[in-house]
Formats: C-alpha cells, sequence, structure tokens
C-alpha cells in the first residue's frame, strides 16, 4: 500500500537535490534549473495531500505555482539574456554588481 | 496487486531520484535539461496515481513542454557549451551537509505528525465518474476566480517583462 509518507518523503528528497544543485552548481541556467525541481517537489507534496484529504485545494494551488514558475522562467531567462549581453557570462560567480 | 503497485512506485521513485541527480552532476546543461524533462514525466506519472490526470497532462505540457523548451532555446542562443570542469561547481561539502541536514529534518517531522484534517468529498470514484478536469474548473471558476484573473495579470507583465530584458536597446 503506498501511503502518504512515500510521497512525503520522496518529495524531501527531490527538494534536497534541488537545494544542492542551487548551492553548488556556477551555470545560472542549471541553478534556474534546480529551482524548477524544487518547485516541482512541492508541487508533489501538495498533489499528494490533496488526493489524500480529498479536498481539490492543493490542486489549484500547484496549478498557481505553475502560472508563478511560467512566469519567472520567462523574466529569469530574458534576465540571463541580457546580463550575457553586458558581461560575455552567465557564471553566478560574476553575478556580483550588488557585492560590497 | 498492492505490492505490484508498491513496486511500480518504488520504480518511477528510483527513476526520478537518479535523473534528479543527474539535473546536478551533468557538466553539460544540455544533459542536465534533458535529466530534467526526465524527471518532469516522472512525476506526471505520479500525478496520474493519485488520481490527478489533468494535473499530469499540464505537468508535461507547461513543464517539459513549454518551459524545457525557452531553457534550451536560451542555452542555443548564449552558446555556453560545456563548462571549463574544475570550475562547473563550488562549495560541495557545505551544500550536502546543508542539504542532508533539511532533509532529516523533514523526514522526522514527517514520521513524527501523522497527516490530519477534514477529509473532503473527492475520492477516486468521484475523479473517474465527474471528471478531474470538471471538478478543477468547477473550484477554479467558482471559489478561486479572483486568484485566476490575478495569475492572467501575472502572465501579462511577464511577457511584457521579458519583451522589454531581452531587447537589445531600451
Amino acid at each position: 500500500m503506498i501511503t502518504i509518507t512515500h510521497y512525503m518523503v520522496l518529495s524531501a528528497i527531490l527538494f534536497s537535490i534541488g537545494t544542492i544543485g542551487v548551492l553548488t552548481r556556477k551555470n545560472a541556467i542549471v541553478v534556474f534549473m534546480c529551482v524548477e525541481l524544487m518547485l516541482n517537489a512541492v508541487n508533489l507534496t501538495f498533489i499528494a495531500l490533496s488526493s489524500h484529504l480529498g479536498n481539490m485545494d492543493g490542486q489549484i494551488f500547484v496549478f498557481f505555482i505553475m502560472t508563478v514558475a511560467a512566469a519567472e522562467a520567462a523574466v529569469g531567462l530574458a534576465l540571463m539574456i541580457a546580463f550575457f549581453r553586458n558581461g560575455d557570462s552567465i557564471d553566478v560567480e560574476d553575478f556580483s554588481l550588488l557585492k560590497w | 496487486m498492492e505490492l505490484l503497485q508498491l513496486f511500480f512506485f518504488y520504480l518511477v521513485a528510483l527513476v526520478t531520484i537518479v535523473s534528479g541527480f543527474c539535473v546536478i552532476s551533468c557538466k553539460n546543461p544540455i544533459n542536465s535539461a534533458i535529466s530534467l524533462v526526465m524527471t518532469f514525466f516522472c512525476l506526471a506519472v505520479f500525478y496520474v496515481m493519485l488520481h490527478a490526470p489533468f494535473m499530469a497532462a499540464i505537468q508535461i505540457m507547461v513543464y517539459a513542454g513549454a518551459i524545457m523548451v525557452l531553457i534550451i532555446f536560451v542555452m542555443m542562443l548564449l552558446n555556453q557549451g560545456a563548462e571549463v570542469i574544475s570550475r562547473y561547481r563550488h562549495a560541495v561539502i557545505g551544500a550536502f551537509i546543508a542539504a542532508g541536514l533539511m532533509m532529516v529534518q523533514v523526514i522526522i517531522t514527517i514520521k513524527q505528525g501523522g497527516v490530519s484534517g477534514t477529509i473532503g468529498s473527492i475520492n477516486s470514484e468521484v475523479v473517474e465518474q465527474v471528471g478531474h478536469t470538471e471538478l478543477i474548473g468547477q473550484a477554479m471558476f467558482t471559489d478561486f476566480l479572483l486568484p485566476f484573473e490575478i495569475a492572467s495579470i501575472l502572465l501579462l507583465v511577464a511577457i511584457v517583462g521579458a519583451v522589454v530584458l531581452a531587447k537589445r536597446e531600451v
């Protein structure tokens, strides 16, 4: 029998993998993909709990998370193009304009 | 039947975790992107197993379709190729410790507290009789109408913002 705990633990593992990626990788696009992975882990939790509790609200939330992720993808990738045009690199170590 | 279901769950979970790990370990960003598509498909399988077929469909269309095409398109546009091997990652040990601690905390919390709350009326039989898309539509256009409209404004702002940011000269 697949319980809710199975899905929650899987989601926690995926979220941790995404965290490792965000903290270790240097390519901004890969960091961005790891953020998407973390968002998907959260989506899995939402849908598992929504299905477990017999309630539709969690799935509506997932719909809105997907909307925000799509908007974030469009704006984030446009930012990367703008940054690449200025600095000729999308390495996160070169994103240090606001560092003092 | 139950055992077969559990076996299938573990199989798909294994593929999900391995492809998720490929996302963070591949040197070439394109390989990471392909692994991420694999992860998205596995998550869609889980959504089907959780009686949410509409969510599985939009997971594949929005994530594995639209967002991944956008990401790969930008990669091609920037023409990065494989990163320099010695420079493609940093702070590995610290990140593993931080993420491991977080995972242990979350799993302990999940093990300690059971999931409780009022059980709603929507179970797998209702989903099969009424249809998942109909249920989503009913909830979205009655209880969640205002957030739905706000989401449309958010998407409009994102479109305009993306065009303004990526344009050559403002």
